[in-house]
């Protein structure tokens, strides 16, 4: 059944079409080969124009596919636009504006589009019908992963993800308004005109390139003029309003709580490449008033054998090529309709100056509509029939029908208009989790319960005719103006179609003989067939989810848009249910697919998340110091001087500075929290286990803190600086949680506590000052009226004392590292320079600055708790810390403290490791096992949470947790590092190795 | 979702931390530890109106008792907890 | 049932005839006035359970009560992977016995399940991160794991395309285990709903358990939409709506119900070929076999029962995956959707018998459940039947908060949203 040869000819343009600019020529490339096309064209009808009918593959069978649509619901006609970093997988063709130069590739084919080598895959369709693989490649077992599953893999997906970043820009933006308007249809302009009148701010989002929805598709005129013209005065009329935002290629693709919208704006995708600095695309939330659902209706295929091939389009499909593209599918059509659409089709053909050779309607009676188009368009009419079968391997070329009587003939056809009525788009209004309803009368499923301040018009909504679309949508924008408290009247409204379309029930595949062998496709995308679900439900999957997930109905890059209404048509009469109690899946967020680019924004790469500097962060870089990653901060990690190889020269170098000599370390990013007021030491006593009270003017303390839960949540010193002030220093890394915790405990737990507080971590520089000679190197920058020596600012001392001759200086005599030591804090704006006078003040004392490394060497010597010792799982005890615990006090985390499994000896506990064999290194994250234990699980007894090189003891040391550990100084256990395959004999001792009575603390 | 701050007006969830059951009143000292017990592990979990504890962090630092929905995420109540903490423990039904 | 197992011959047997002859792959039972076991919740643990009863523990006259359709929950919601690479000792081997019955699970339920175990990388990013993955790692090891510790050049090497020089927490190696994947999660309920229902398990759906009927302070049967079911012992196994299941006997858990929400991106050809996690950021993500990148995140983070989340999670995790694989910006969001998660206040399950008499509970999965489906359903099997906990599931145990004995891996306190 040849109809022009081997080849179908080119579809003529008709000259006209409302939506391109036929005066200019501009190019594309599909496959390698260049073609014209129009400005305004999208992808599918610059192929259609150029007579390109074959456009991709289906993913499972690999079936030849062509348009079936012309907008974002496209199943079929996916391609890689772009090329390189831009490729972009899975486009509809049928969305993409072509731009001059863009190139475009089929997908999911090998070698080419025409000759698919896995073209071979239908014909083993009788094997691989759905779920078919849940019941065999089991045997033998680790084929799965050896054969079977490589097999698959290679056959799976559609597209290729570019092999490299994604060089483009994203955005992101939020906007507020009373009124939100999606779709710029006959119902989402009356419903934008109404609401705009009103003066309530409006945005009217349309994801096309141009307004006015199904107006632009259709011949139908409103008020006299054609119906694409009155949406451009329309349009005319809302841009002077001053609230009112058009807002063109934004699809709003899902509806979340307390009114906010995510809405998608294409911003530079109908151009080769975005401007500089020019976003690509801008992710918006809309935060709206209310939100009218205005975004029309998708047609339903028809389901029938051989329903797939190119060249079998929907019937609307056909007059928006025709009407807004000036672009006629076929030279020689026939129309399959169950309603009046496609005979508007026939009409909209014909006047185009295609051949309509036949109208198969499949209603029982005859029309008087159906006679009349018939008799004007020339196409014999089959009241009553329908399309039996289907023939052309690349694309239609005749149909099959079969009259009322059962008579079948071949008629030959290079278009197939098929219509199976419309589908409201109402994904928006289920994503709170509603349920569609269905209307037997509109043979849809019509939106009934709708998220808070949500409402829908016009097809959307199942008003069908123009006229309808346009009251009921300046009625909801009225209504929507006016529950944001802007009134209005009803704008005028334009003469409009009021025919209803005609349709009158949806019918299934009929189970006769004829149908049994064919393939009448429901979800094209994923072949899946009106076989597959009626073998779906003869296995059980009776519900529409449970068919959705075993024959993945809906489940492909269009989610069903065309297919699920049939497959639940199709179900229905399997299950002997009707539509309405067969009922329908949920319509997932997104609406259309959304770039992951463009969720993200500008968080990427380095900008990820914020980065937090030190105030000596310059300085340190000019040191040439290696920065390490602290939550947000970027610390020093250590400064490397010429000739050390190693960075773990340096750190040794650091750390025999400070215990000889002096150094200094950035520390601001400590937590610091300013507490004051009368209540100030009642709340510290709440807040931290240990007693505060008695704490004198002057003096800091180390405090642990709990969690309620009775785990050790944080830890630092508080100073004391008058009678109700306090500062507290808290972990880099729990200084947040711990302002957020004193803060509820002070607003909701203990509200009558007069204390305030805030946190001062950005304002204050602070950095340790510690080695023998600290001291002589702070009489240098401390004003000379402050007595700085240990008789007269002891060990735990804290003032506030002025600096370089009368600057505001807080200074604390805190030692992390062991060393004589103090802490000295300066407005942040003075860090860099209290750095850059340290380092020549302490020049003579030799003073070198210090990283995060080498103050966790020297705090492991001291065994002080650091990060990996404080992780949350830790208890008091844990730490050696129970006896801190006051009972006279109530704190936080005090009751849940004495649980008994929180105080069990046989809990790991604190404990300091050094290795047997001196040579032997100790590794962070070993487990801990009994000498002669076998490896197993059952003999673990505790774990190293930090290990280090001590360049002071020449060796290594670790602090671990080991159990009932204070009881086991002096054994040898076994330190065990399966990862790397190490198992190392280490001494159990008490935490701290060096120094264990404070001497050099209290000099 | 957006909450009503009543320092700071309507904001977005990203703004706020959320904590937990509002309706927990921390035990007194002296209570019998099954009462703690209770008060840090056991919650009612309801599905429907949930008075909730949420903190604005990148706000006014507030902690607010919310009056929502879980099985909706309708908001009909936004008030600062210390307030009902000062006040209006005894008429909010806890 | 003759001539009813699933094989090659079953199925090229079917070919010839059409694909007539495959019966329903469980029926839709009516109940019956009373049984030994009746399992509330029908998802993957219930029916696991029922199976493991019938096949393990002979207890034949079992039914599972499902208030809507089989798998409705979070075993059709999750993102399909499945490990045992967990830290401490309540959990490291119940995992790994799940582990090796996932290996074990098609030749056992004659159901092709699609166990993948196509490897699980955890990168970390700094040095406390490795070194808290050291302790993992060697833990997993310590209990017979597979666990493998690759620095960042073996992490380049398997997955090239990762962000290693323009990121803001450069990868510093991850910990693999490679018996880790992924299971086509639909396949689970189905699974071991037909290997339940060959072994005689009712399984009635659209049947609601409305409340719990008690004497004298034992459970005695199950008041459902579908009228009263008697049963010698109820088992609830209802995560996400635990609580609300529990309260029908006067019982309040130490959980809450959080929302977690999943993503789907459009088939795309192959290109990730293992489950990778990022550690700064929430973010992970795998590849199906049909091509999609499925990836998730951080729950939303407030007590929900409304199955869906809000955009700030969205854009967290879609900012990680870009944080991470900056290839995918212009690969698509297909769908994303929401289940309820059970989360405990240590972030750890429950499989324990409750107050009540002849009333057990298996509840709290928090966002792991997936993976626990075949150990979960042995161990609630073997608690239910021989009234005491199977070995592996001792540390899951209700009085473990009061005693303090909590099994928090992540050791974020009483908080269930920080787990």
């Amino acid at each position: 059944m040849t109809l022009f040869g081997r080849k179908t000819a080119a579809a003529p343009r008709t000259g006209g079409g409302n939506g391109v600019d036929p005066a200019r020529v501009i190019h594309f490339t599909f496959d390698g080969v260049r073609y014209p096309a129009h400005p305004g064209d999208t992808l599918a009808s610059a192929l259609l124009a150029n007579g390109q009918r074959l456009a991709g593959r289906s993913f499972k069978y690999h079936r030849p596919r062509g348009i079936l649509s012309a907008g974002p619901e496209e199943p079929n006609a996916l391609v890689e636009l772009r090329t390189g970093a831009r490729r972009e997988p899975n486009s509809r063709a049928t969305v993409t504006e072509v731009y001059d130069g863009l190139v475009a590739c089929s997908q999911n084919r090998w070698p080419s589009l025409r000759m698919d080598a896995l073209g071979v895959n239908g014909l083993f369709s009788p094997i691989f019908t759905a779920g078919f693989y849940y019941k065999t490649f089991m045997w033998p077992a680790p084929f799965w992963e050896k054969v079977y599953e490589p097999l698959i893999r290679r056959a799976a997906g559609l597209g290729r993800a570019a092999d490299e970043a994604d060089p483009d820009l994203y955005e992101k933006a939020t906007t507020f308004c009373d009124v939100l308007v999606v779709g710029s249809g006959p119902a989402g302009l009356a419903a934008a005109l109404a609401a705009g009148r009103s003066g309530a701010r409006v945005v009217l989002c349309e994801q096309d390139s141009v307004t006015g929805g199904r107006l632009r598709a259709e011949r139908g005129e409103l008020d006299g003029v054609p119906g694409w013209q009155w949406a451009r005065q329309a349009m005319d009329s809302l841009r002077q309003m001053p609230e009112v935002r058009i807002m063109t290629r934004t699809c709003v693709f899902g509806a979340y709580d307390g009114g906010t919208y995510g809405a998608l704006e294409r911003v530079a995708d109908h151009v080769a490449m975005p401007a500089a600095g020019q976003p690509r695309q801008r992710l918006w939330r809309i935060v709206a008033g209310r939100c009218i659902v205005a975004s029309g209706g998708i047609e339903r295929p028809m389901v029938f054998v051989g329903n797939d091939r190119p060249g079998i389009m929907l019937a609307g499909a056909v007059r928006t090529y025709i009407n807004r593209f000036g672009v006629v599918p076929g030279r020689r059509a026939v129309i399959y309709t169950n309603n009046d659409d496609g005979l508007r089709t026939a009409t909209d053909l014909a006047h185009a100056g295609a051949v309509v050779a036949a109208i198969v309607d499949t209603r029982a009676t005859q029309t008087a509509r159906a006679t009349q188009v018939a008799r004007e368009t020339g196409a014999k009419l089959f009241t009553g029939g329908a399309i039996a079968a289907t023939y052309g391997r690349l694309g239609v070329q005749a149909a099959a029908i079969r009259d009322r009587s059962g008579r079948v003939q071949h008629i030959a056809c290079d278009l197939i208009a098929m219509s199976g009525g419309w589908n409201p788009e109402l994904s928006l209004t289920t994503h709170h989790g509603a349920k569609p309803s269905y209307n037997a009368a509109l043979c849809a499923f019509v939106p009934t319960t709708f998220p808070p301040g949500m409402q829908a018009a016009g097809v959307a909504n199942g008003a069908f005719t123009t006229a309808a679309c346009l009251r009921e949508g300046a009625e909801q924008g009225q209504a929507a103006a006016a529950a944001c408290g802007f009134a209005a009247d009803l704008p005028a409204l334009p003469a409009a179609d009021a025919e209803s379309y005609g349709i009158e029930s949806l019918q299934p595949l009929p189970r006769d003989r004829s149908v049994k062998d064919g393939k009448a496709f429901i979800d094209f995308q994923n072949d899946v067939t009106a076989r597959d679900v009626r073998l779906a439900a003869q296995e059980g999957f009776r519900s529409v989810e449970h068919l959705k997930r075993y024959t993945t109905l809906g489940m492909a890059t269009d989610q069903g848009k065309t297919a699920n209404v049939n497959g639940i048509v199709q179900l229905a009469q399997q299950t002997g249910r009707d539509i309405a109690s067969t009922g329908t899946t949920m319509f997932r967020p997104p609406v259309q697919p959304v770039a992951i680019g463009a969720i993200a924004g500008a968080h990427t790469g380095t900008h990820f998340k914020p980065t937090r500097l030190t105030p000596t962060h310059e300085w340190a870089r000019q040191q040439g110091a290696a920065f390490t990653a602290n939550g947000l901060w970027q610390r020093a990690q250590w400064f490397a001087q010429p000739g050390e190889s190693h960075w773990r020269d340096t750190v040794n170098r650091e750390v025999r500075t400070v215990r000889t000599a002096v150094g200094f370390c950035d520390v601001t990013t400590l937590g610091k929290i300013d507490i004051q007021g009368p209540d100030a030491a009642t709340f510290l006593e709440r807040l931290y286990v240990n007693a505060w009270r008695k704490l004198p003017v002057g003096r800091a303390r180390y405090g642990l803190m709990l969690r309620e839960d009775g785990f050790v949540f944080d830890d630092g010193t508080t100073a004391r600086l008058g009678p109700q002030h306090y500062v507290m220093t808290t972990t880099t890394a729990h200084a947040g949680a711990v302002m957020q915790h004193m803060e509820l405990c002070h607003q909701w737990l203990w509200p009558e506590l007069d204390v305030h507080f805030i946190s001062v971590t950005d304002e204050w520089a602070q950095f340790a000052i510690a080695g023998p000679r600290a001291r002589d190197v702070l009489r240098h920058v401390v004003d000379p009226d402050f007595d700085l020596s240990h008789e007269a600012f002891g060990y735990m001392g804290a003032a506030e004392v002025t600096i370089c001759g009368g600057q505001a200086a807080r200074l604390f005599r805190l030692s992390f590292s062991g060393e004589l030591a103090f802490e000295l804090a300066v407005p942040a704006r003075y860090g860099d320079a209290l750095a850059r006078l340290l380092m020549k003040v302490g020049a003579p004392y030799g003073i070198a600055p210090y990283g995060t490394e080498a103050l966790g060497v020297m705090r492991i010597e001291k065994g002080h708790p650091a990060g990996p010792e404080l992780n949350g799982q830790t208890t008091a005890h844990d730490l050696g810390m129970g006896r801190m615990l006051s009972g006279k006090k109530d704190f936080i985390g005090r009751a849940m403290a004495a649980r008994p499994a929180l105080t069990d000896a046989s809990r790991p506990t604190l404990v300091g490791l050094r290795p047997v064999s001196p040579s032997d290194e100790l590794v962070a994250g070993s487990h801990l096992l009994p000498r002669g234990a076998e490896a197993t699980g059952a003999h673990d007894q505790g774990w190293i949470s930090s290990a280090a090189w001590s360049p002071t003891l020449d060796g290594w040391i670790a602090l671990g947790f080991l159990s009932d550990g204070p009881a086991r100084h002096g054994e040898t256990v076994m330190v065990h590092n399966p990862l790397a395959g190490s198992v190392v004999a280490a001494t159990v001792g008490p935490p701290v190795f060096l120094d264990p009575e404070g001497a050099r603390l209290h000099v | 979702m957006r909450l009503n701050c009543p320092c700071c007006g309507p904001r977005g969830v990203e703004e706020f931390t959320y904590r937990g059951d509002a309706t927990l009143r921390r035990p007194a000292p002296d209570a019998a530890a099954p009462d703690w017990v209770d008060y840090v592990y056991l919650r009612d979990n309801p599905a429907g109106w949930h008075r909730e504890l949420w903190y604005h962090g990148a706000g006014c630092h507030a902690w607010l008792v919310v009056t929502r929905d879980t099985r909706t995420h309708e908001i009909a109540d936004v008030a600062r907890a210390v307030d009902i903490a000062r006040h209006g423990r005894e008429n909010t039904g806890s | 049932m003759k001539n009813d197992r699933y094989s090659i011959f079953s199925l090229l047997r079917e070919t010839l005839r059409g694909q007539t002859g495959w019966k329903p792959a469980w029926r839709d039972a009516t109940p019956q006035p009373s049984y030994d076991v009746v399992i509330v919740g029908g998802g993957g643990h219930g029916l696991a359970t029922a199976y493991y009863l019938a096949r393990r523990y002979g207890v034949r006259r079992v039914a599972v009560v499902e208030k809507g359709w089989i798998g409705n929950g979070n075993i059709g919601r999750n993102t399909t992977i499945i490990r045992s690479n967990y830290l401490l000792p309540g959990n490291v081997p119940f995992y790994e016995c799940s582990m090796k019955l996932w290996e074990g699970l098609e030749q056992d339920i004659n159901y092709n399940a699609m166990v993948s175990q196509r490897g699980v990388l955890n990168l970390f990013h700094n040095d406390a991160q490795r070194n808290a993955y050291i302790r993992r790692g060697n833990a997993m090891r310590l209990h017979g794991v597979d666990a493998q510790l690759l620095d960042v050049d073996a992490v380049r090497r398997r997955l090239p395309f990762l962000n290693y020089d323009a990121a803001r927490f450069p990868i510093r190696g991850g910990l693999l285990q490679k018996r880790g994947g992924t299971v086509r999660h639909d396949a689970v309920a189905w699974g071991y709903a037909r290997a339940a229902d060959r072994l005689g398990v009712d399984i009635i759906q659209n049947c609601e358990a409305t409340g719990l009927r008690m004497r004298e302070g034992r459970v005695v049967g199950v008041e459902t939409t579908r009228g009263f079911i008697g049963a010698g012992r109820v088992g609830l196994s209802c995560a996400g709506n635990s609580s609300r299941v529990a309260a029908m006997a006067g019982l309040r858990l130490p959980i809450e119900s959080h929302v977690l929400q999943a993503f789907v991106s459009e088939g795309l050809k192959p290109f990730i070929d293992c489950v990778v996690t990022f550690g700064a950021g929430h973010f992970y993500i795998s590849q199906s076999d049909k091509g999609g990148l499925v990836f998730g995140g951080d729950i939303d983070g407030y007590n929900s029962y409304a199955q869906r989340g809000n955009m700030p999670v969205i854009e967290d995790v879609c900012e990680g995956g870009m944080a991470l694989m900056p290839r995918i910006g212009r690969v698509r969001l297909l769908r994303h959707w929401a289940g309820l998660m059970d989360m405990t206040m240590d972030g750890s399950p429950i499989i324990d018998r409750t107050p009540v008499g002849n009333l057990y509970l298996n509840a709290g999965w928090c966002y792991g459940g997936f993976k626990a489906t075949p150990a979960s359903g042995l161990c609630f099997a073997h608690l239910i039947a021989r009234d005491e906990p199977h070995p592996v599931a001792a540390a899951y145990r209700l009085d473990r908060f009061g005693r303090g004995a909590v099994i928090d891996e992540k050791g974020m306190g009483a908080q269930p949203n920080l787990h």
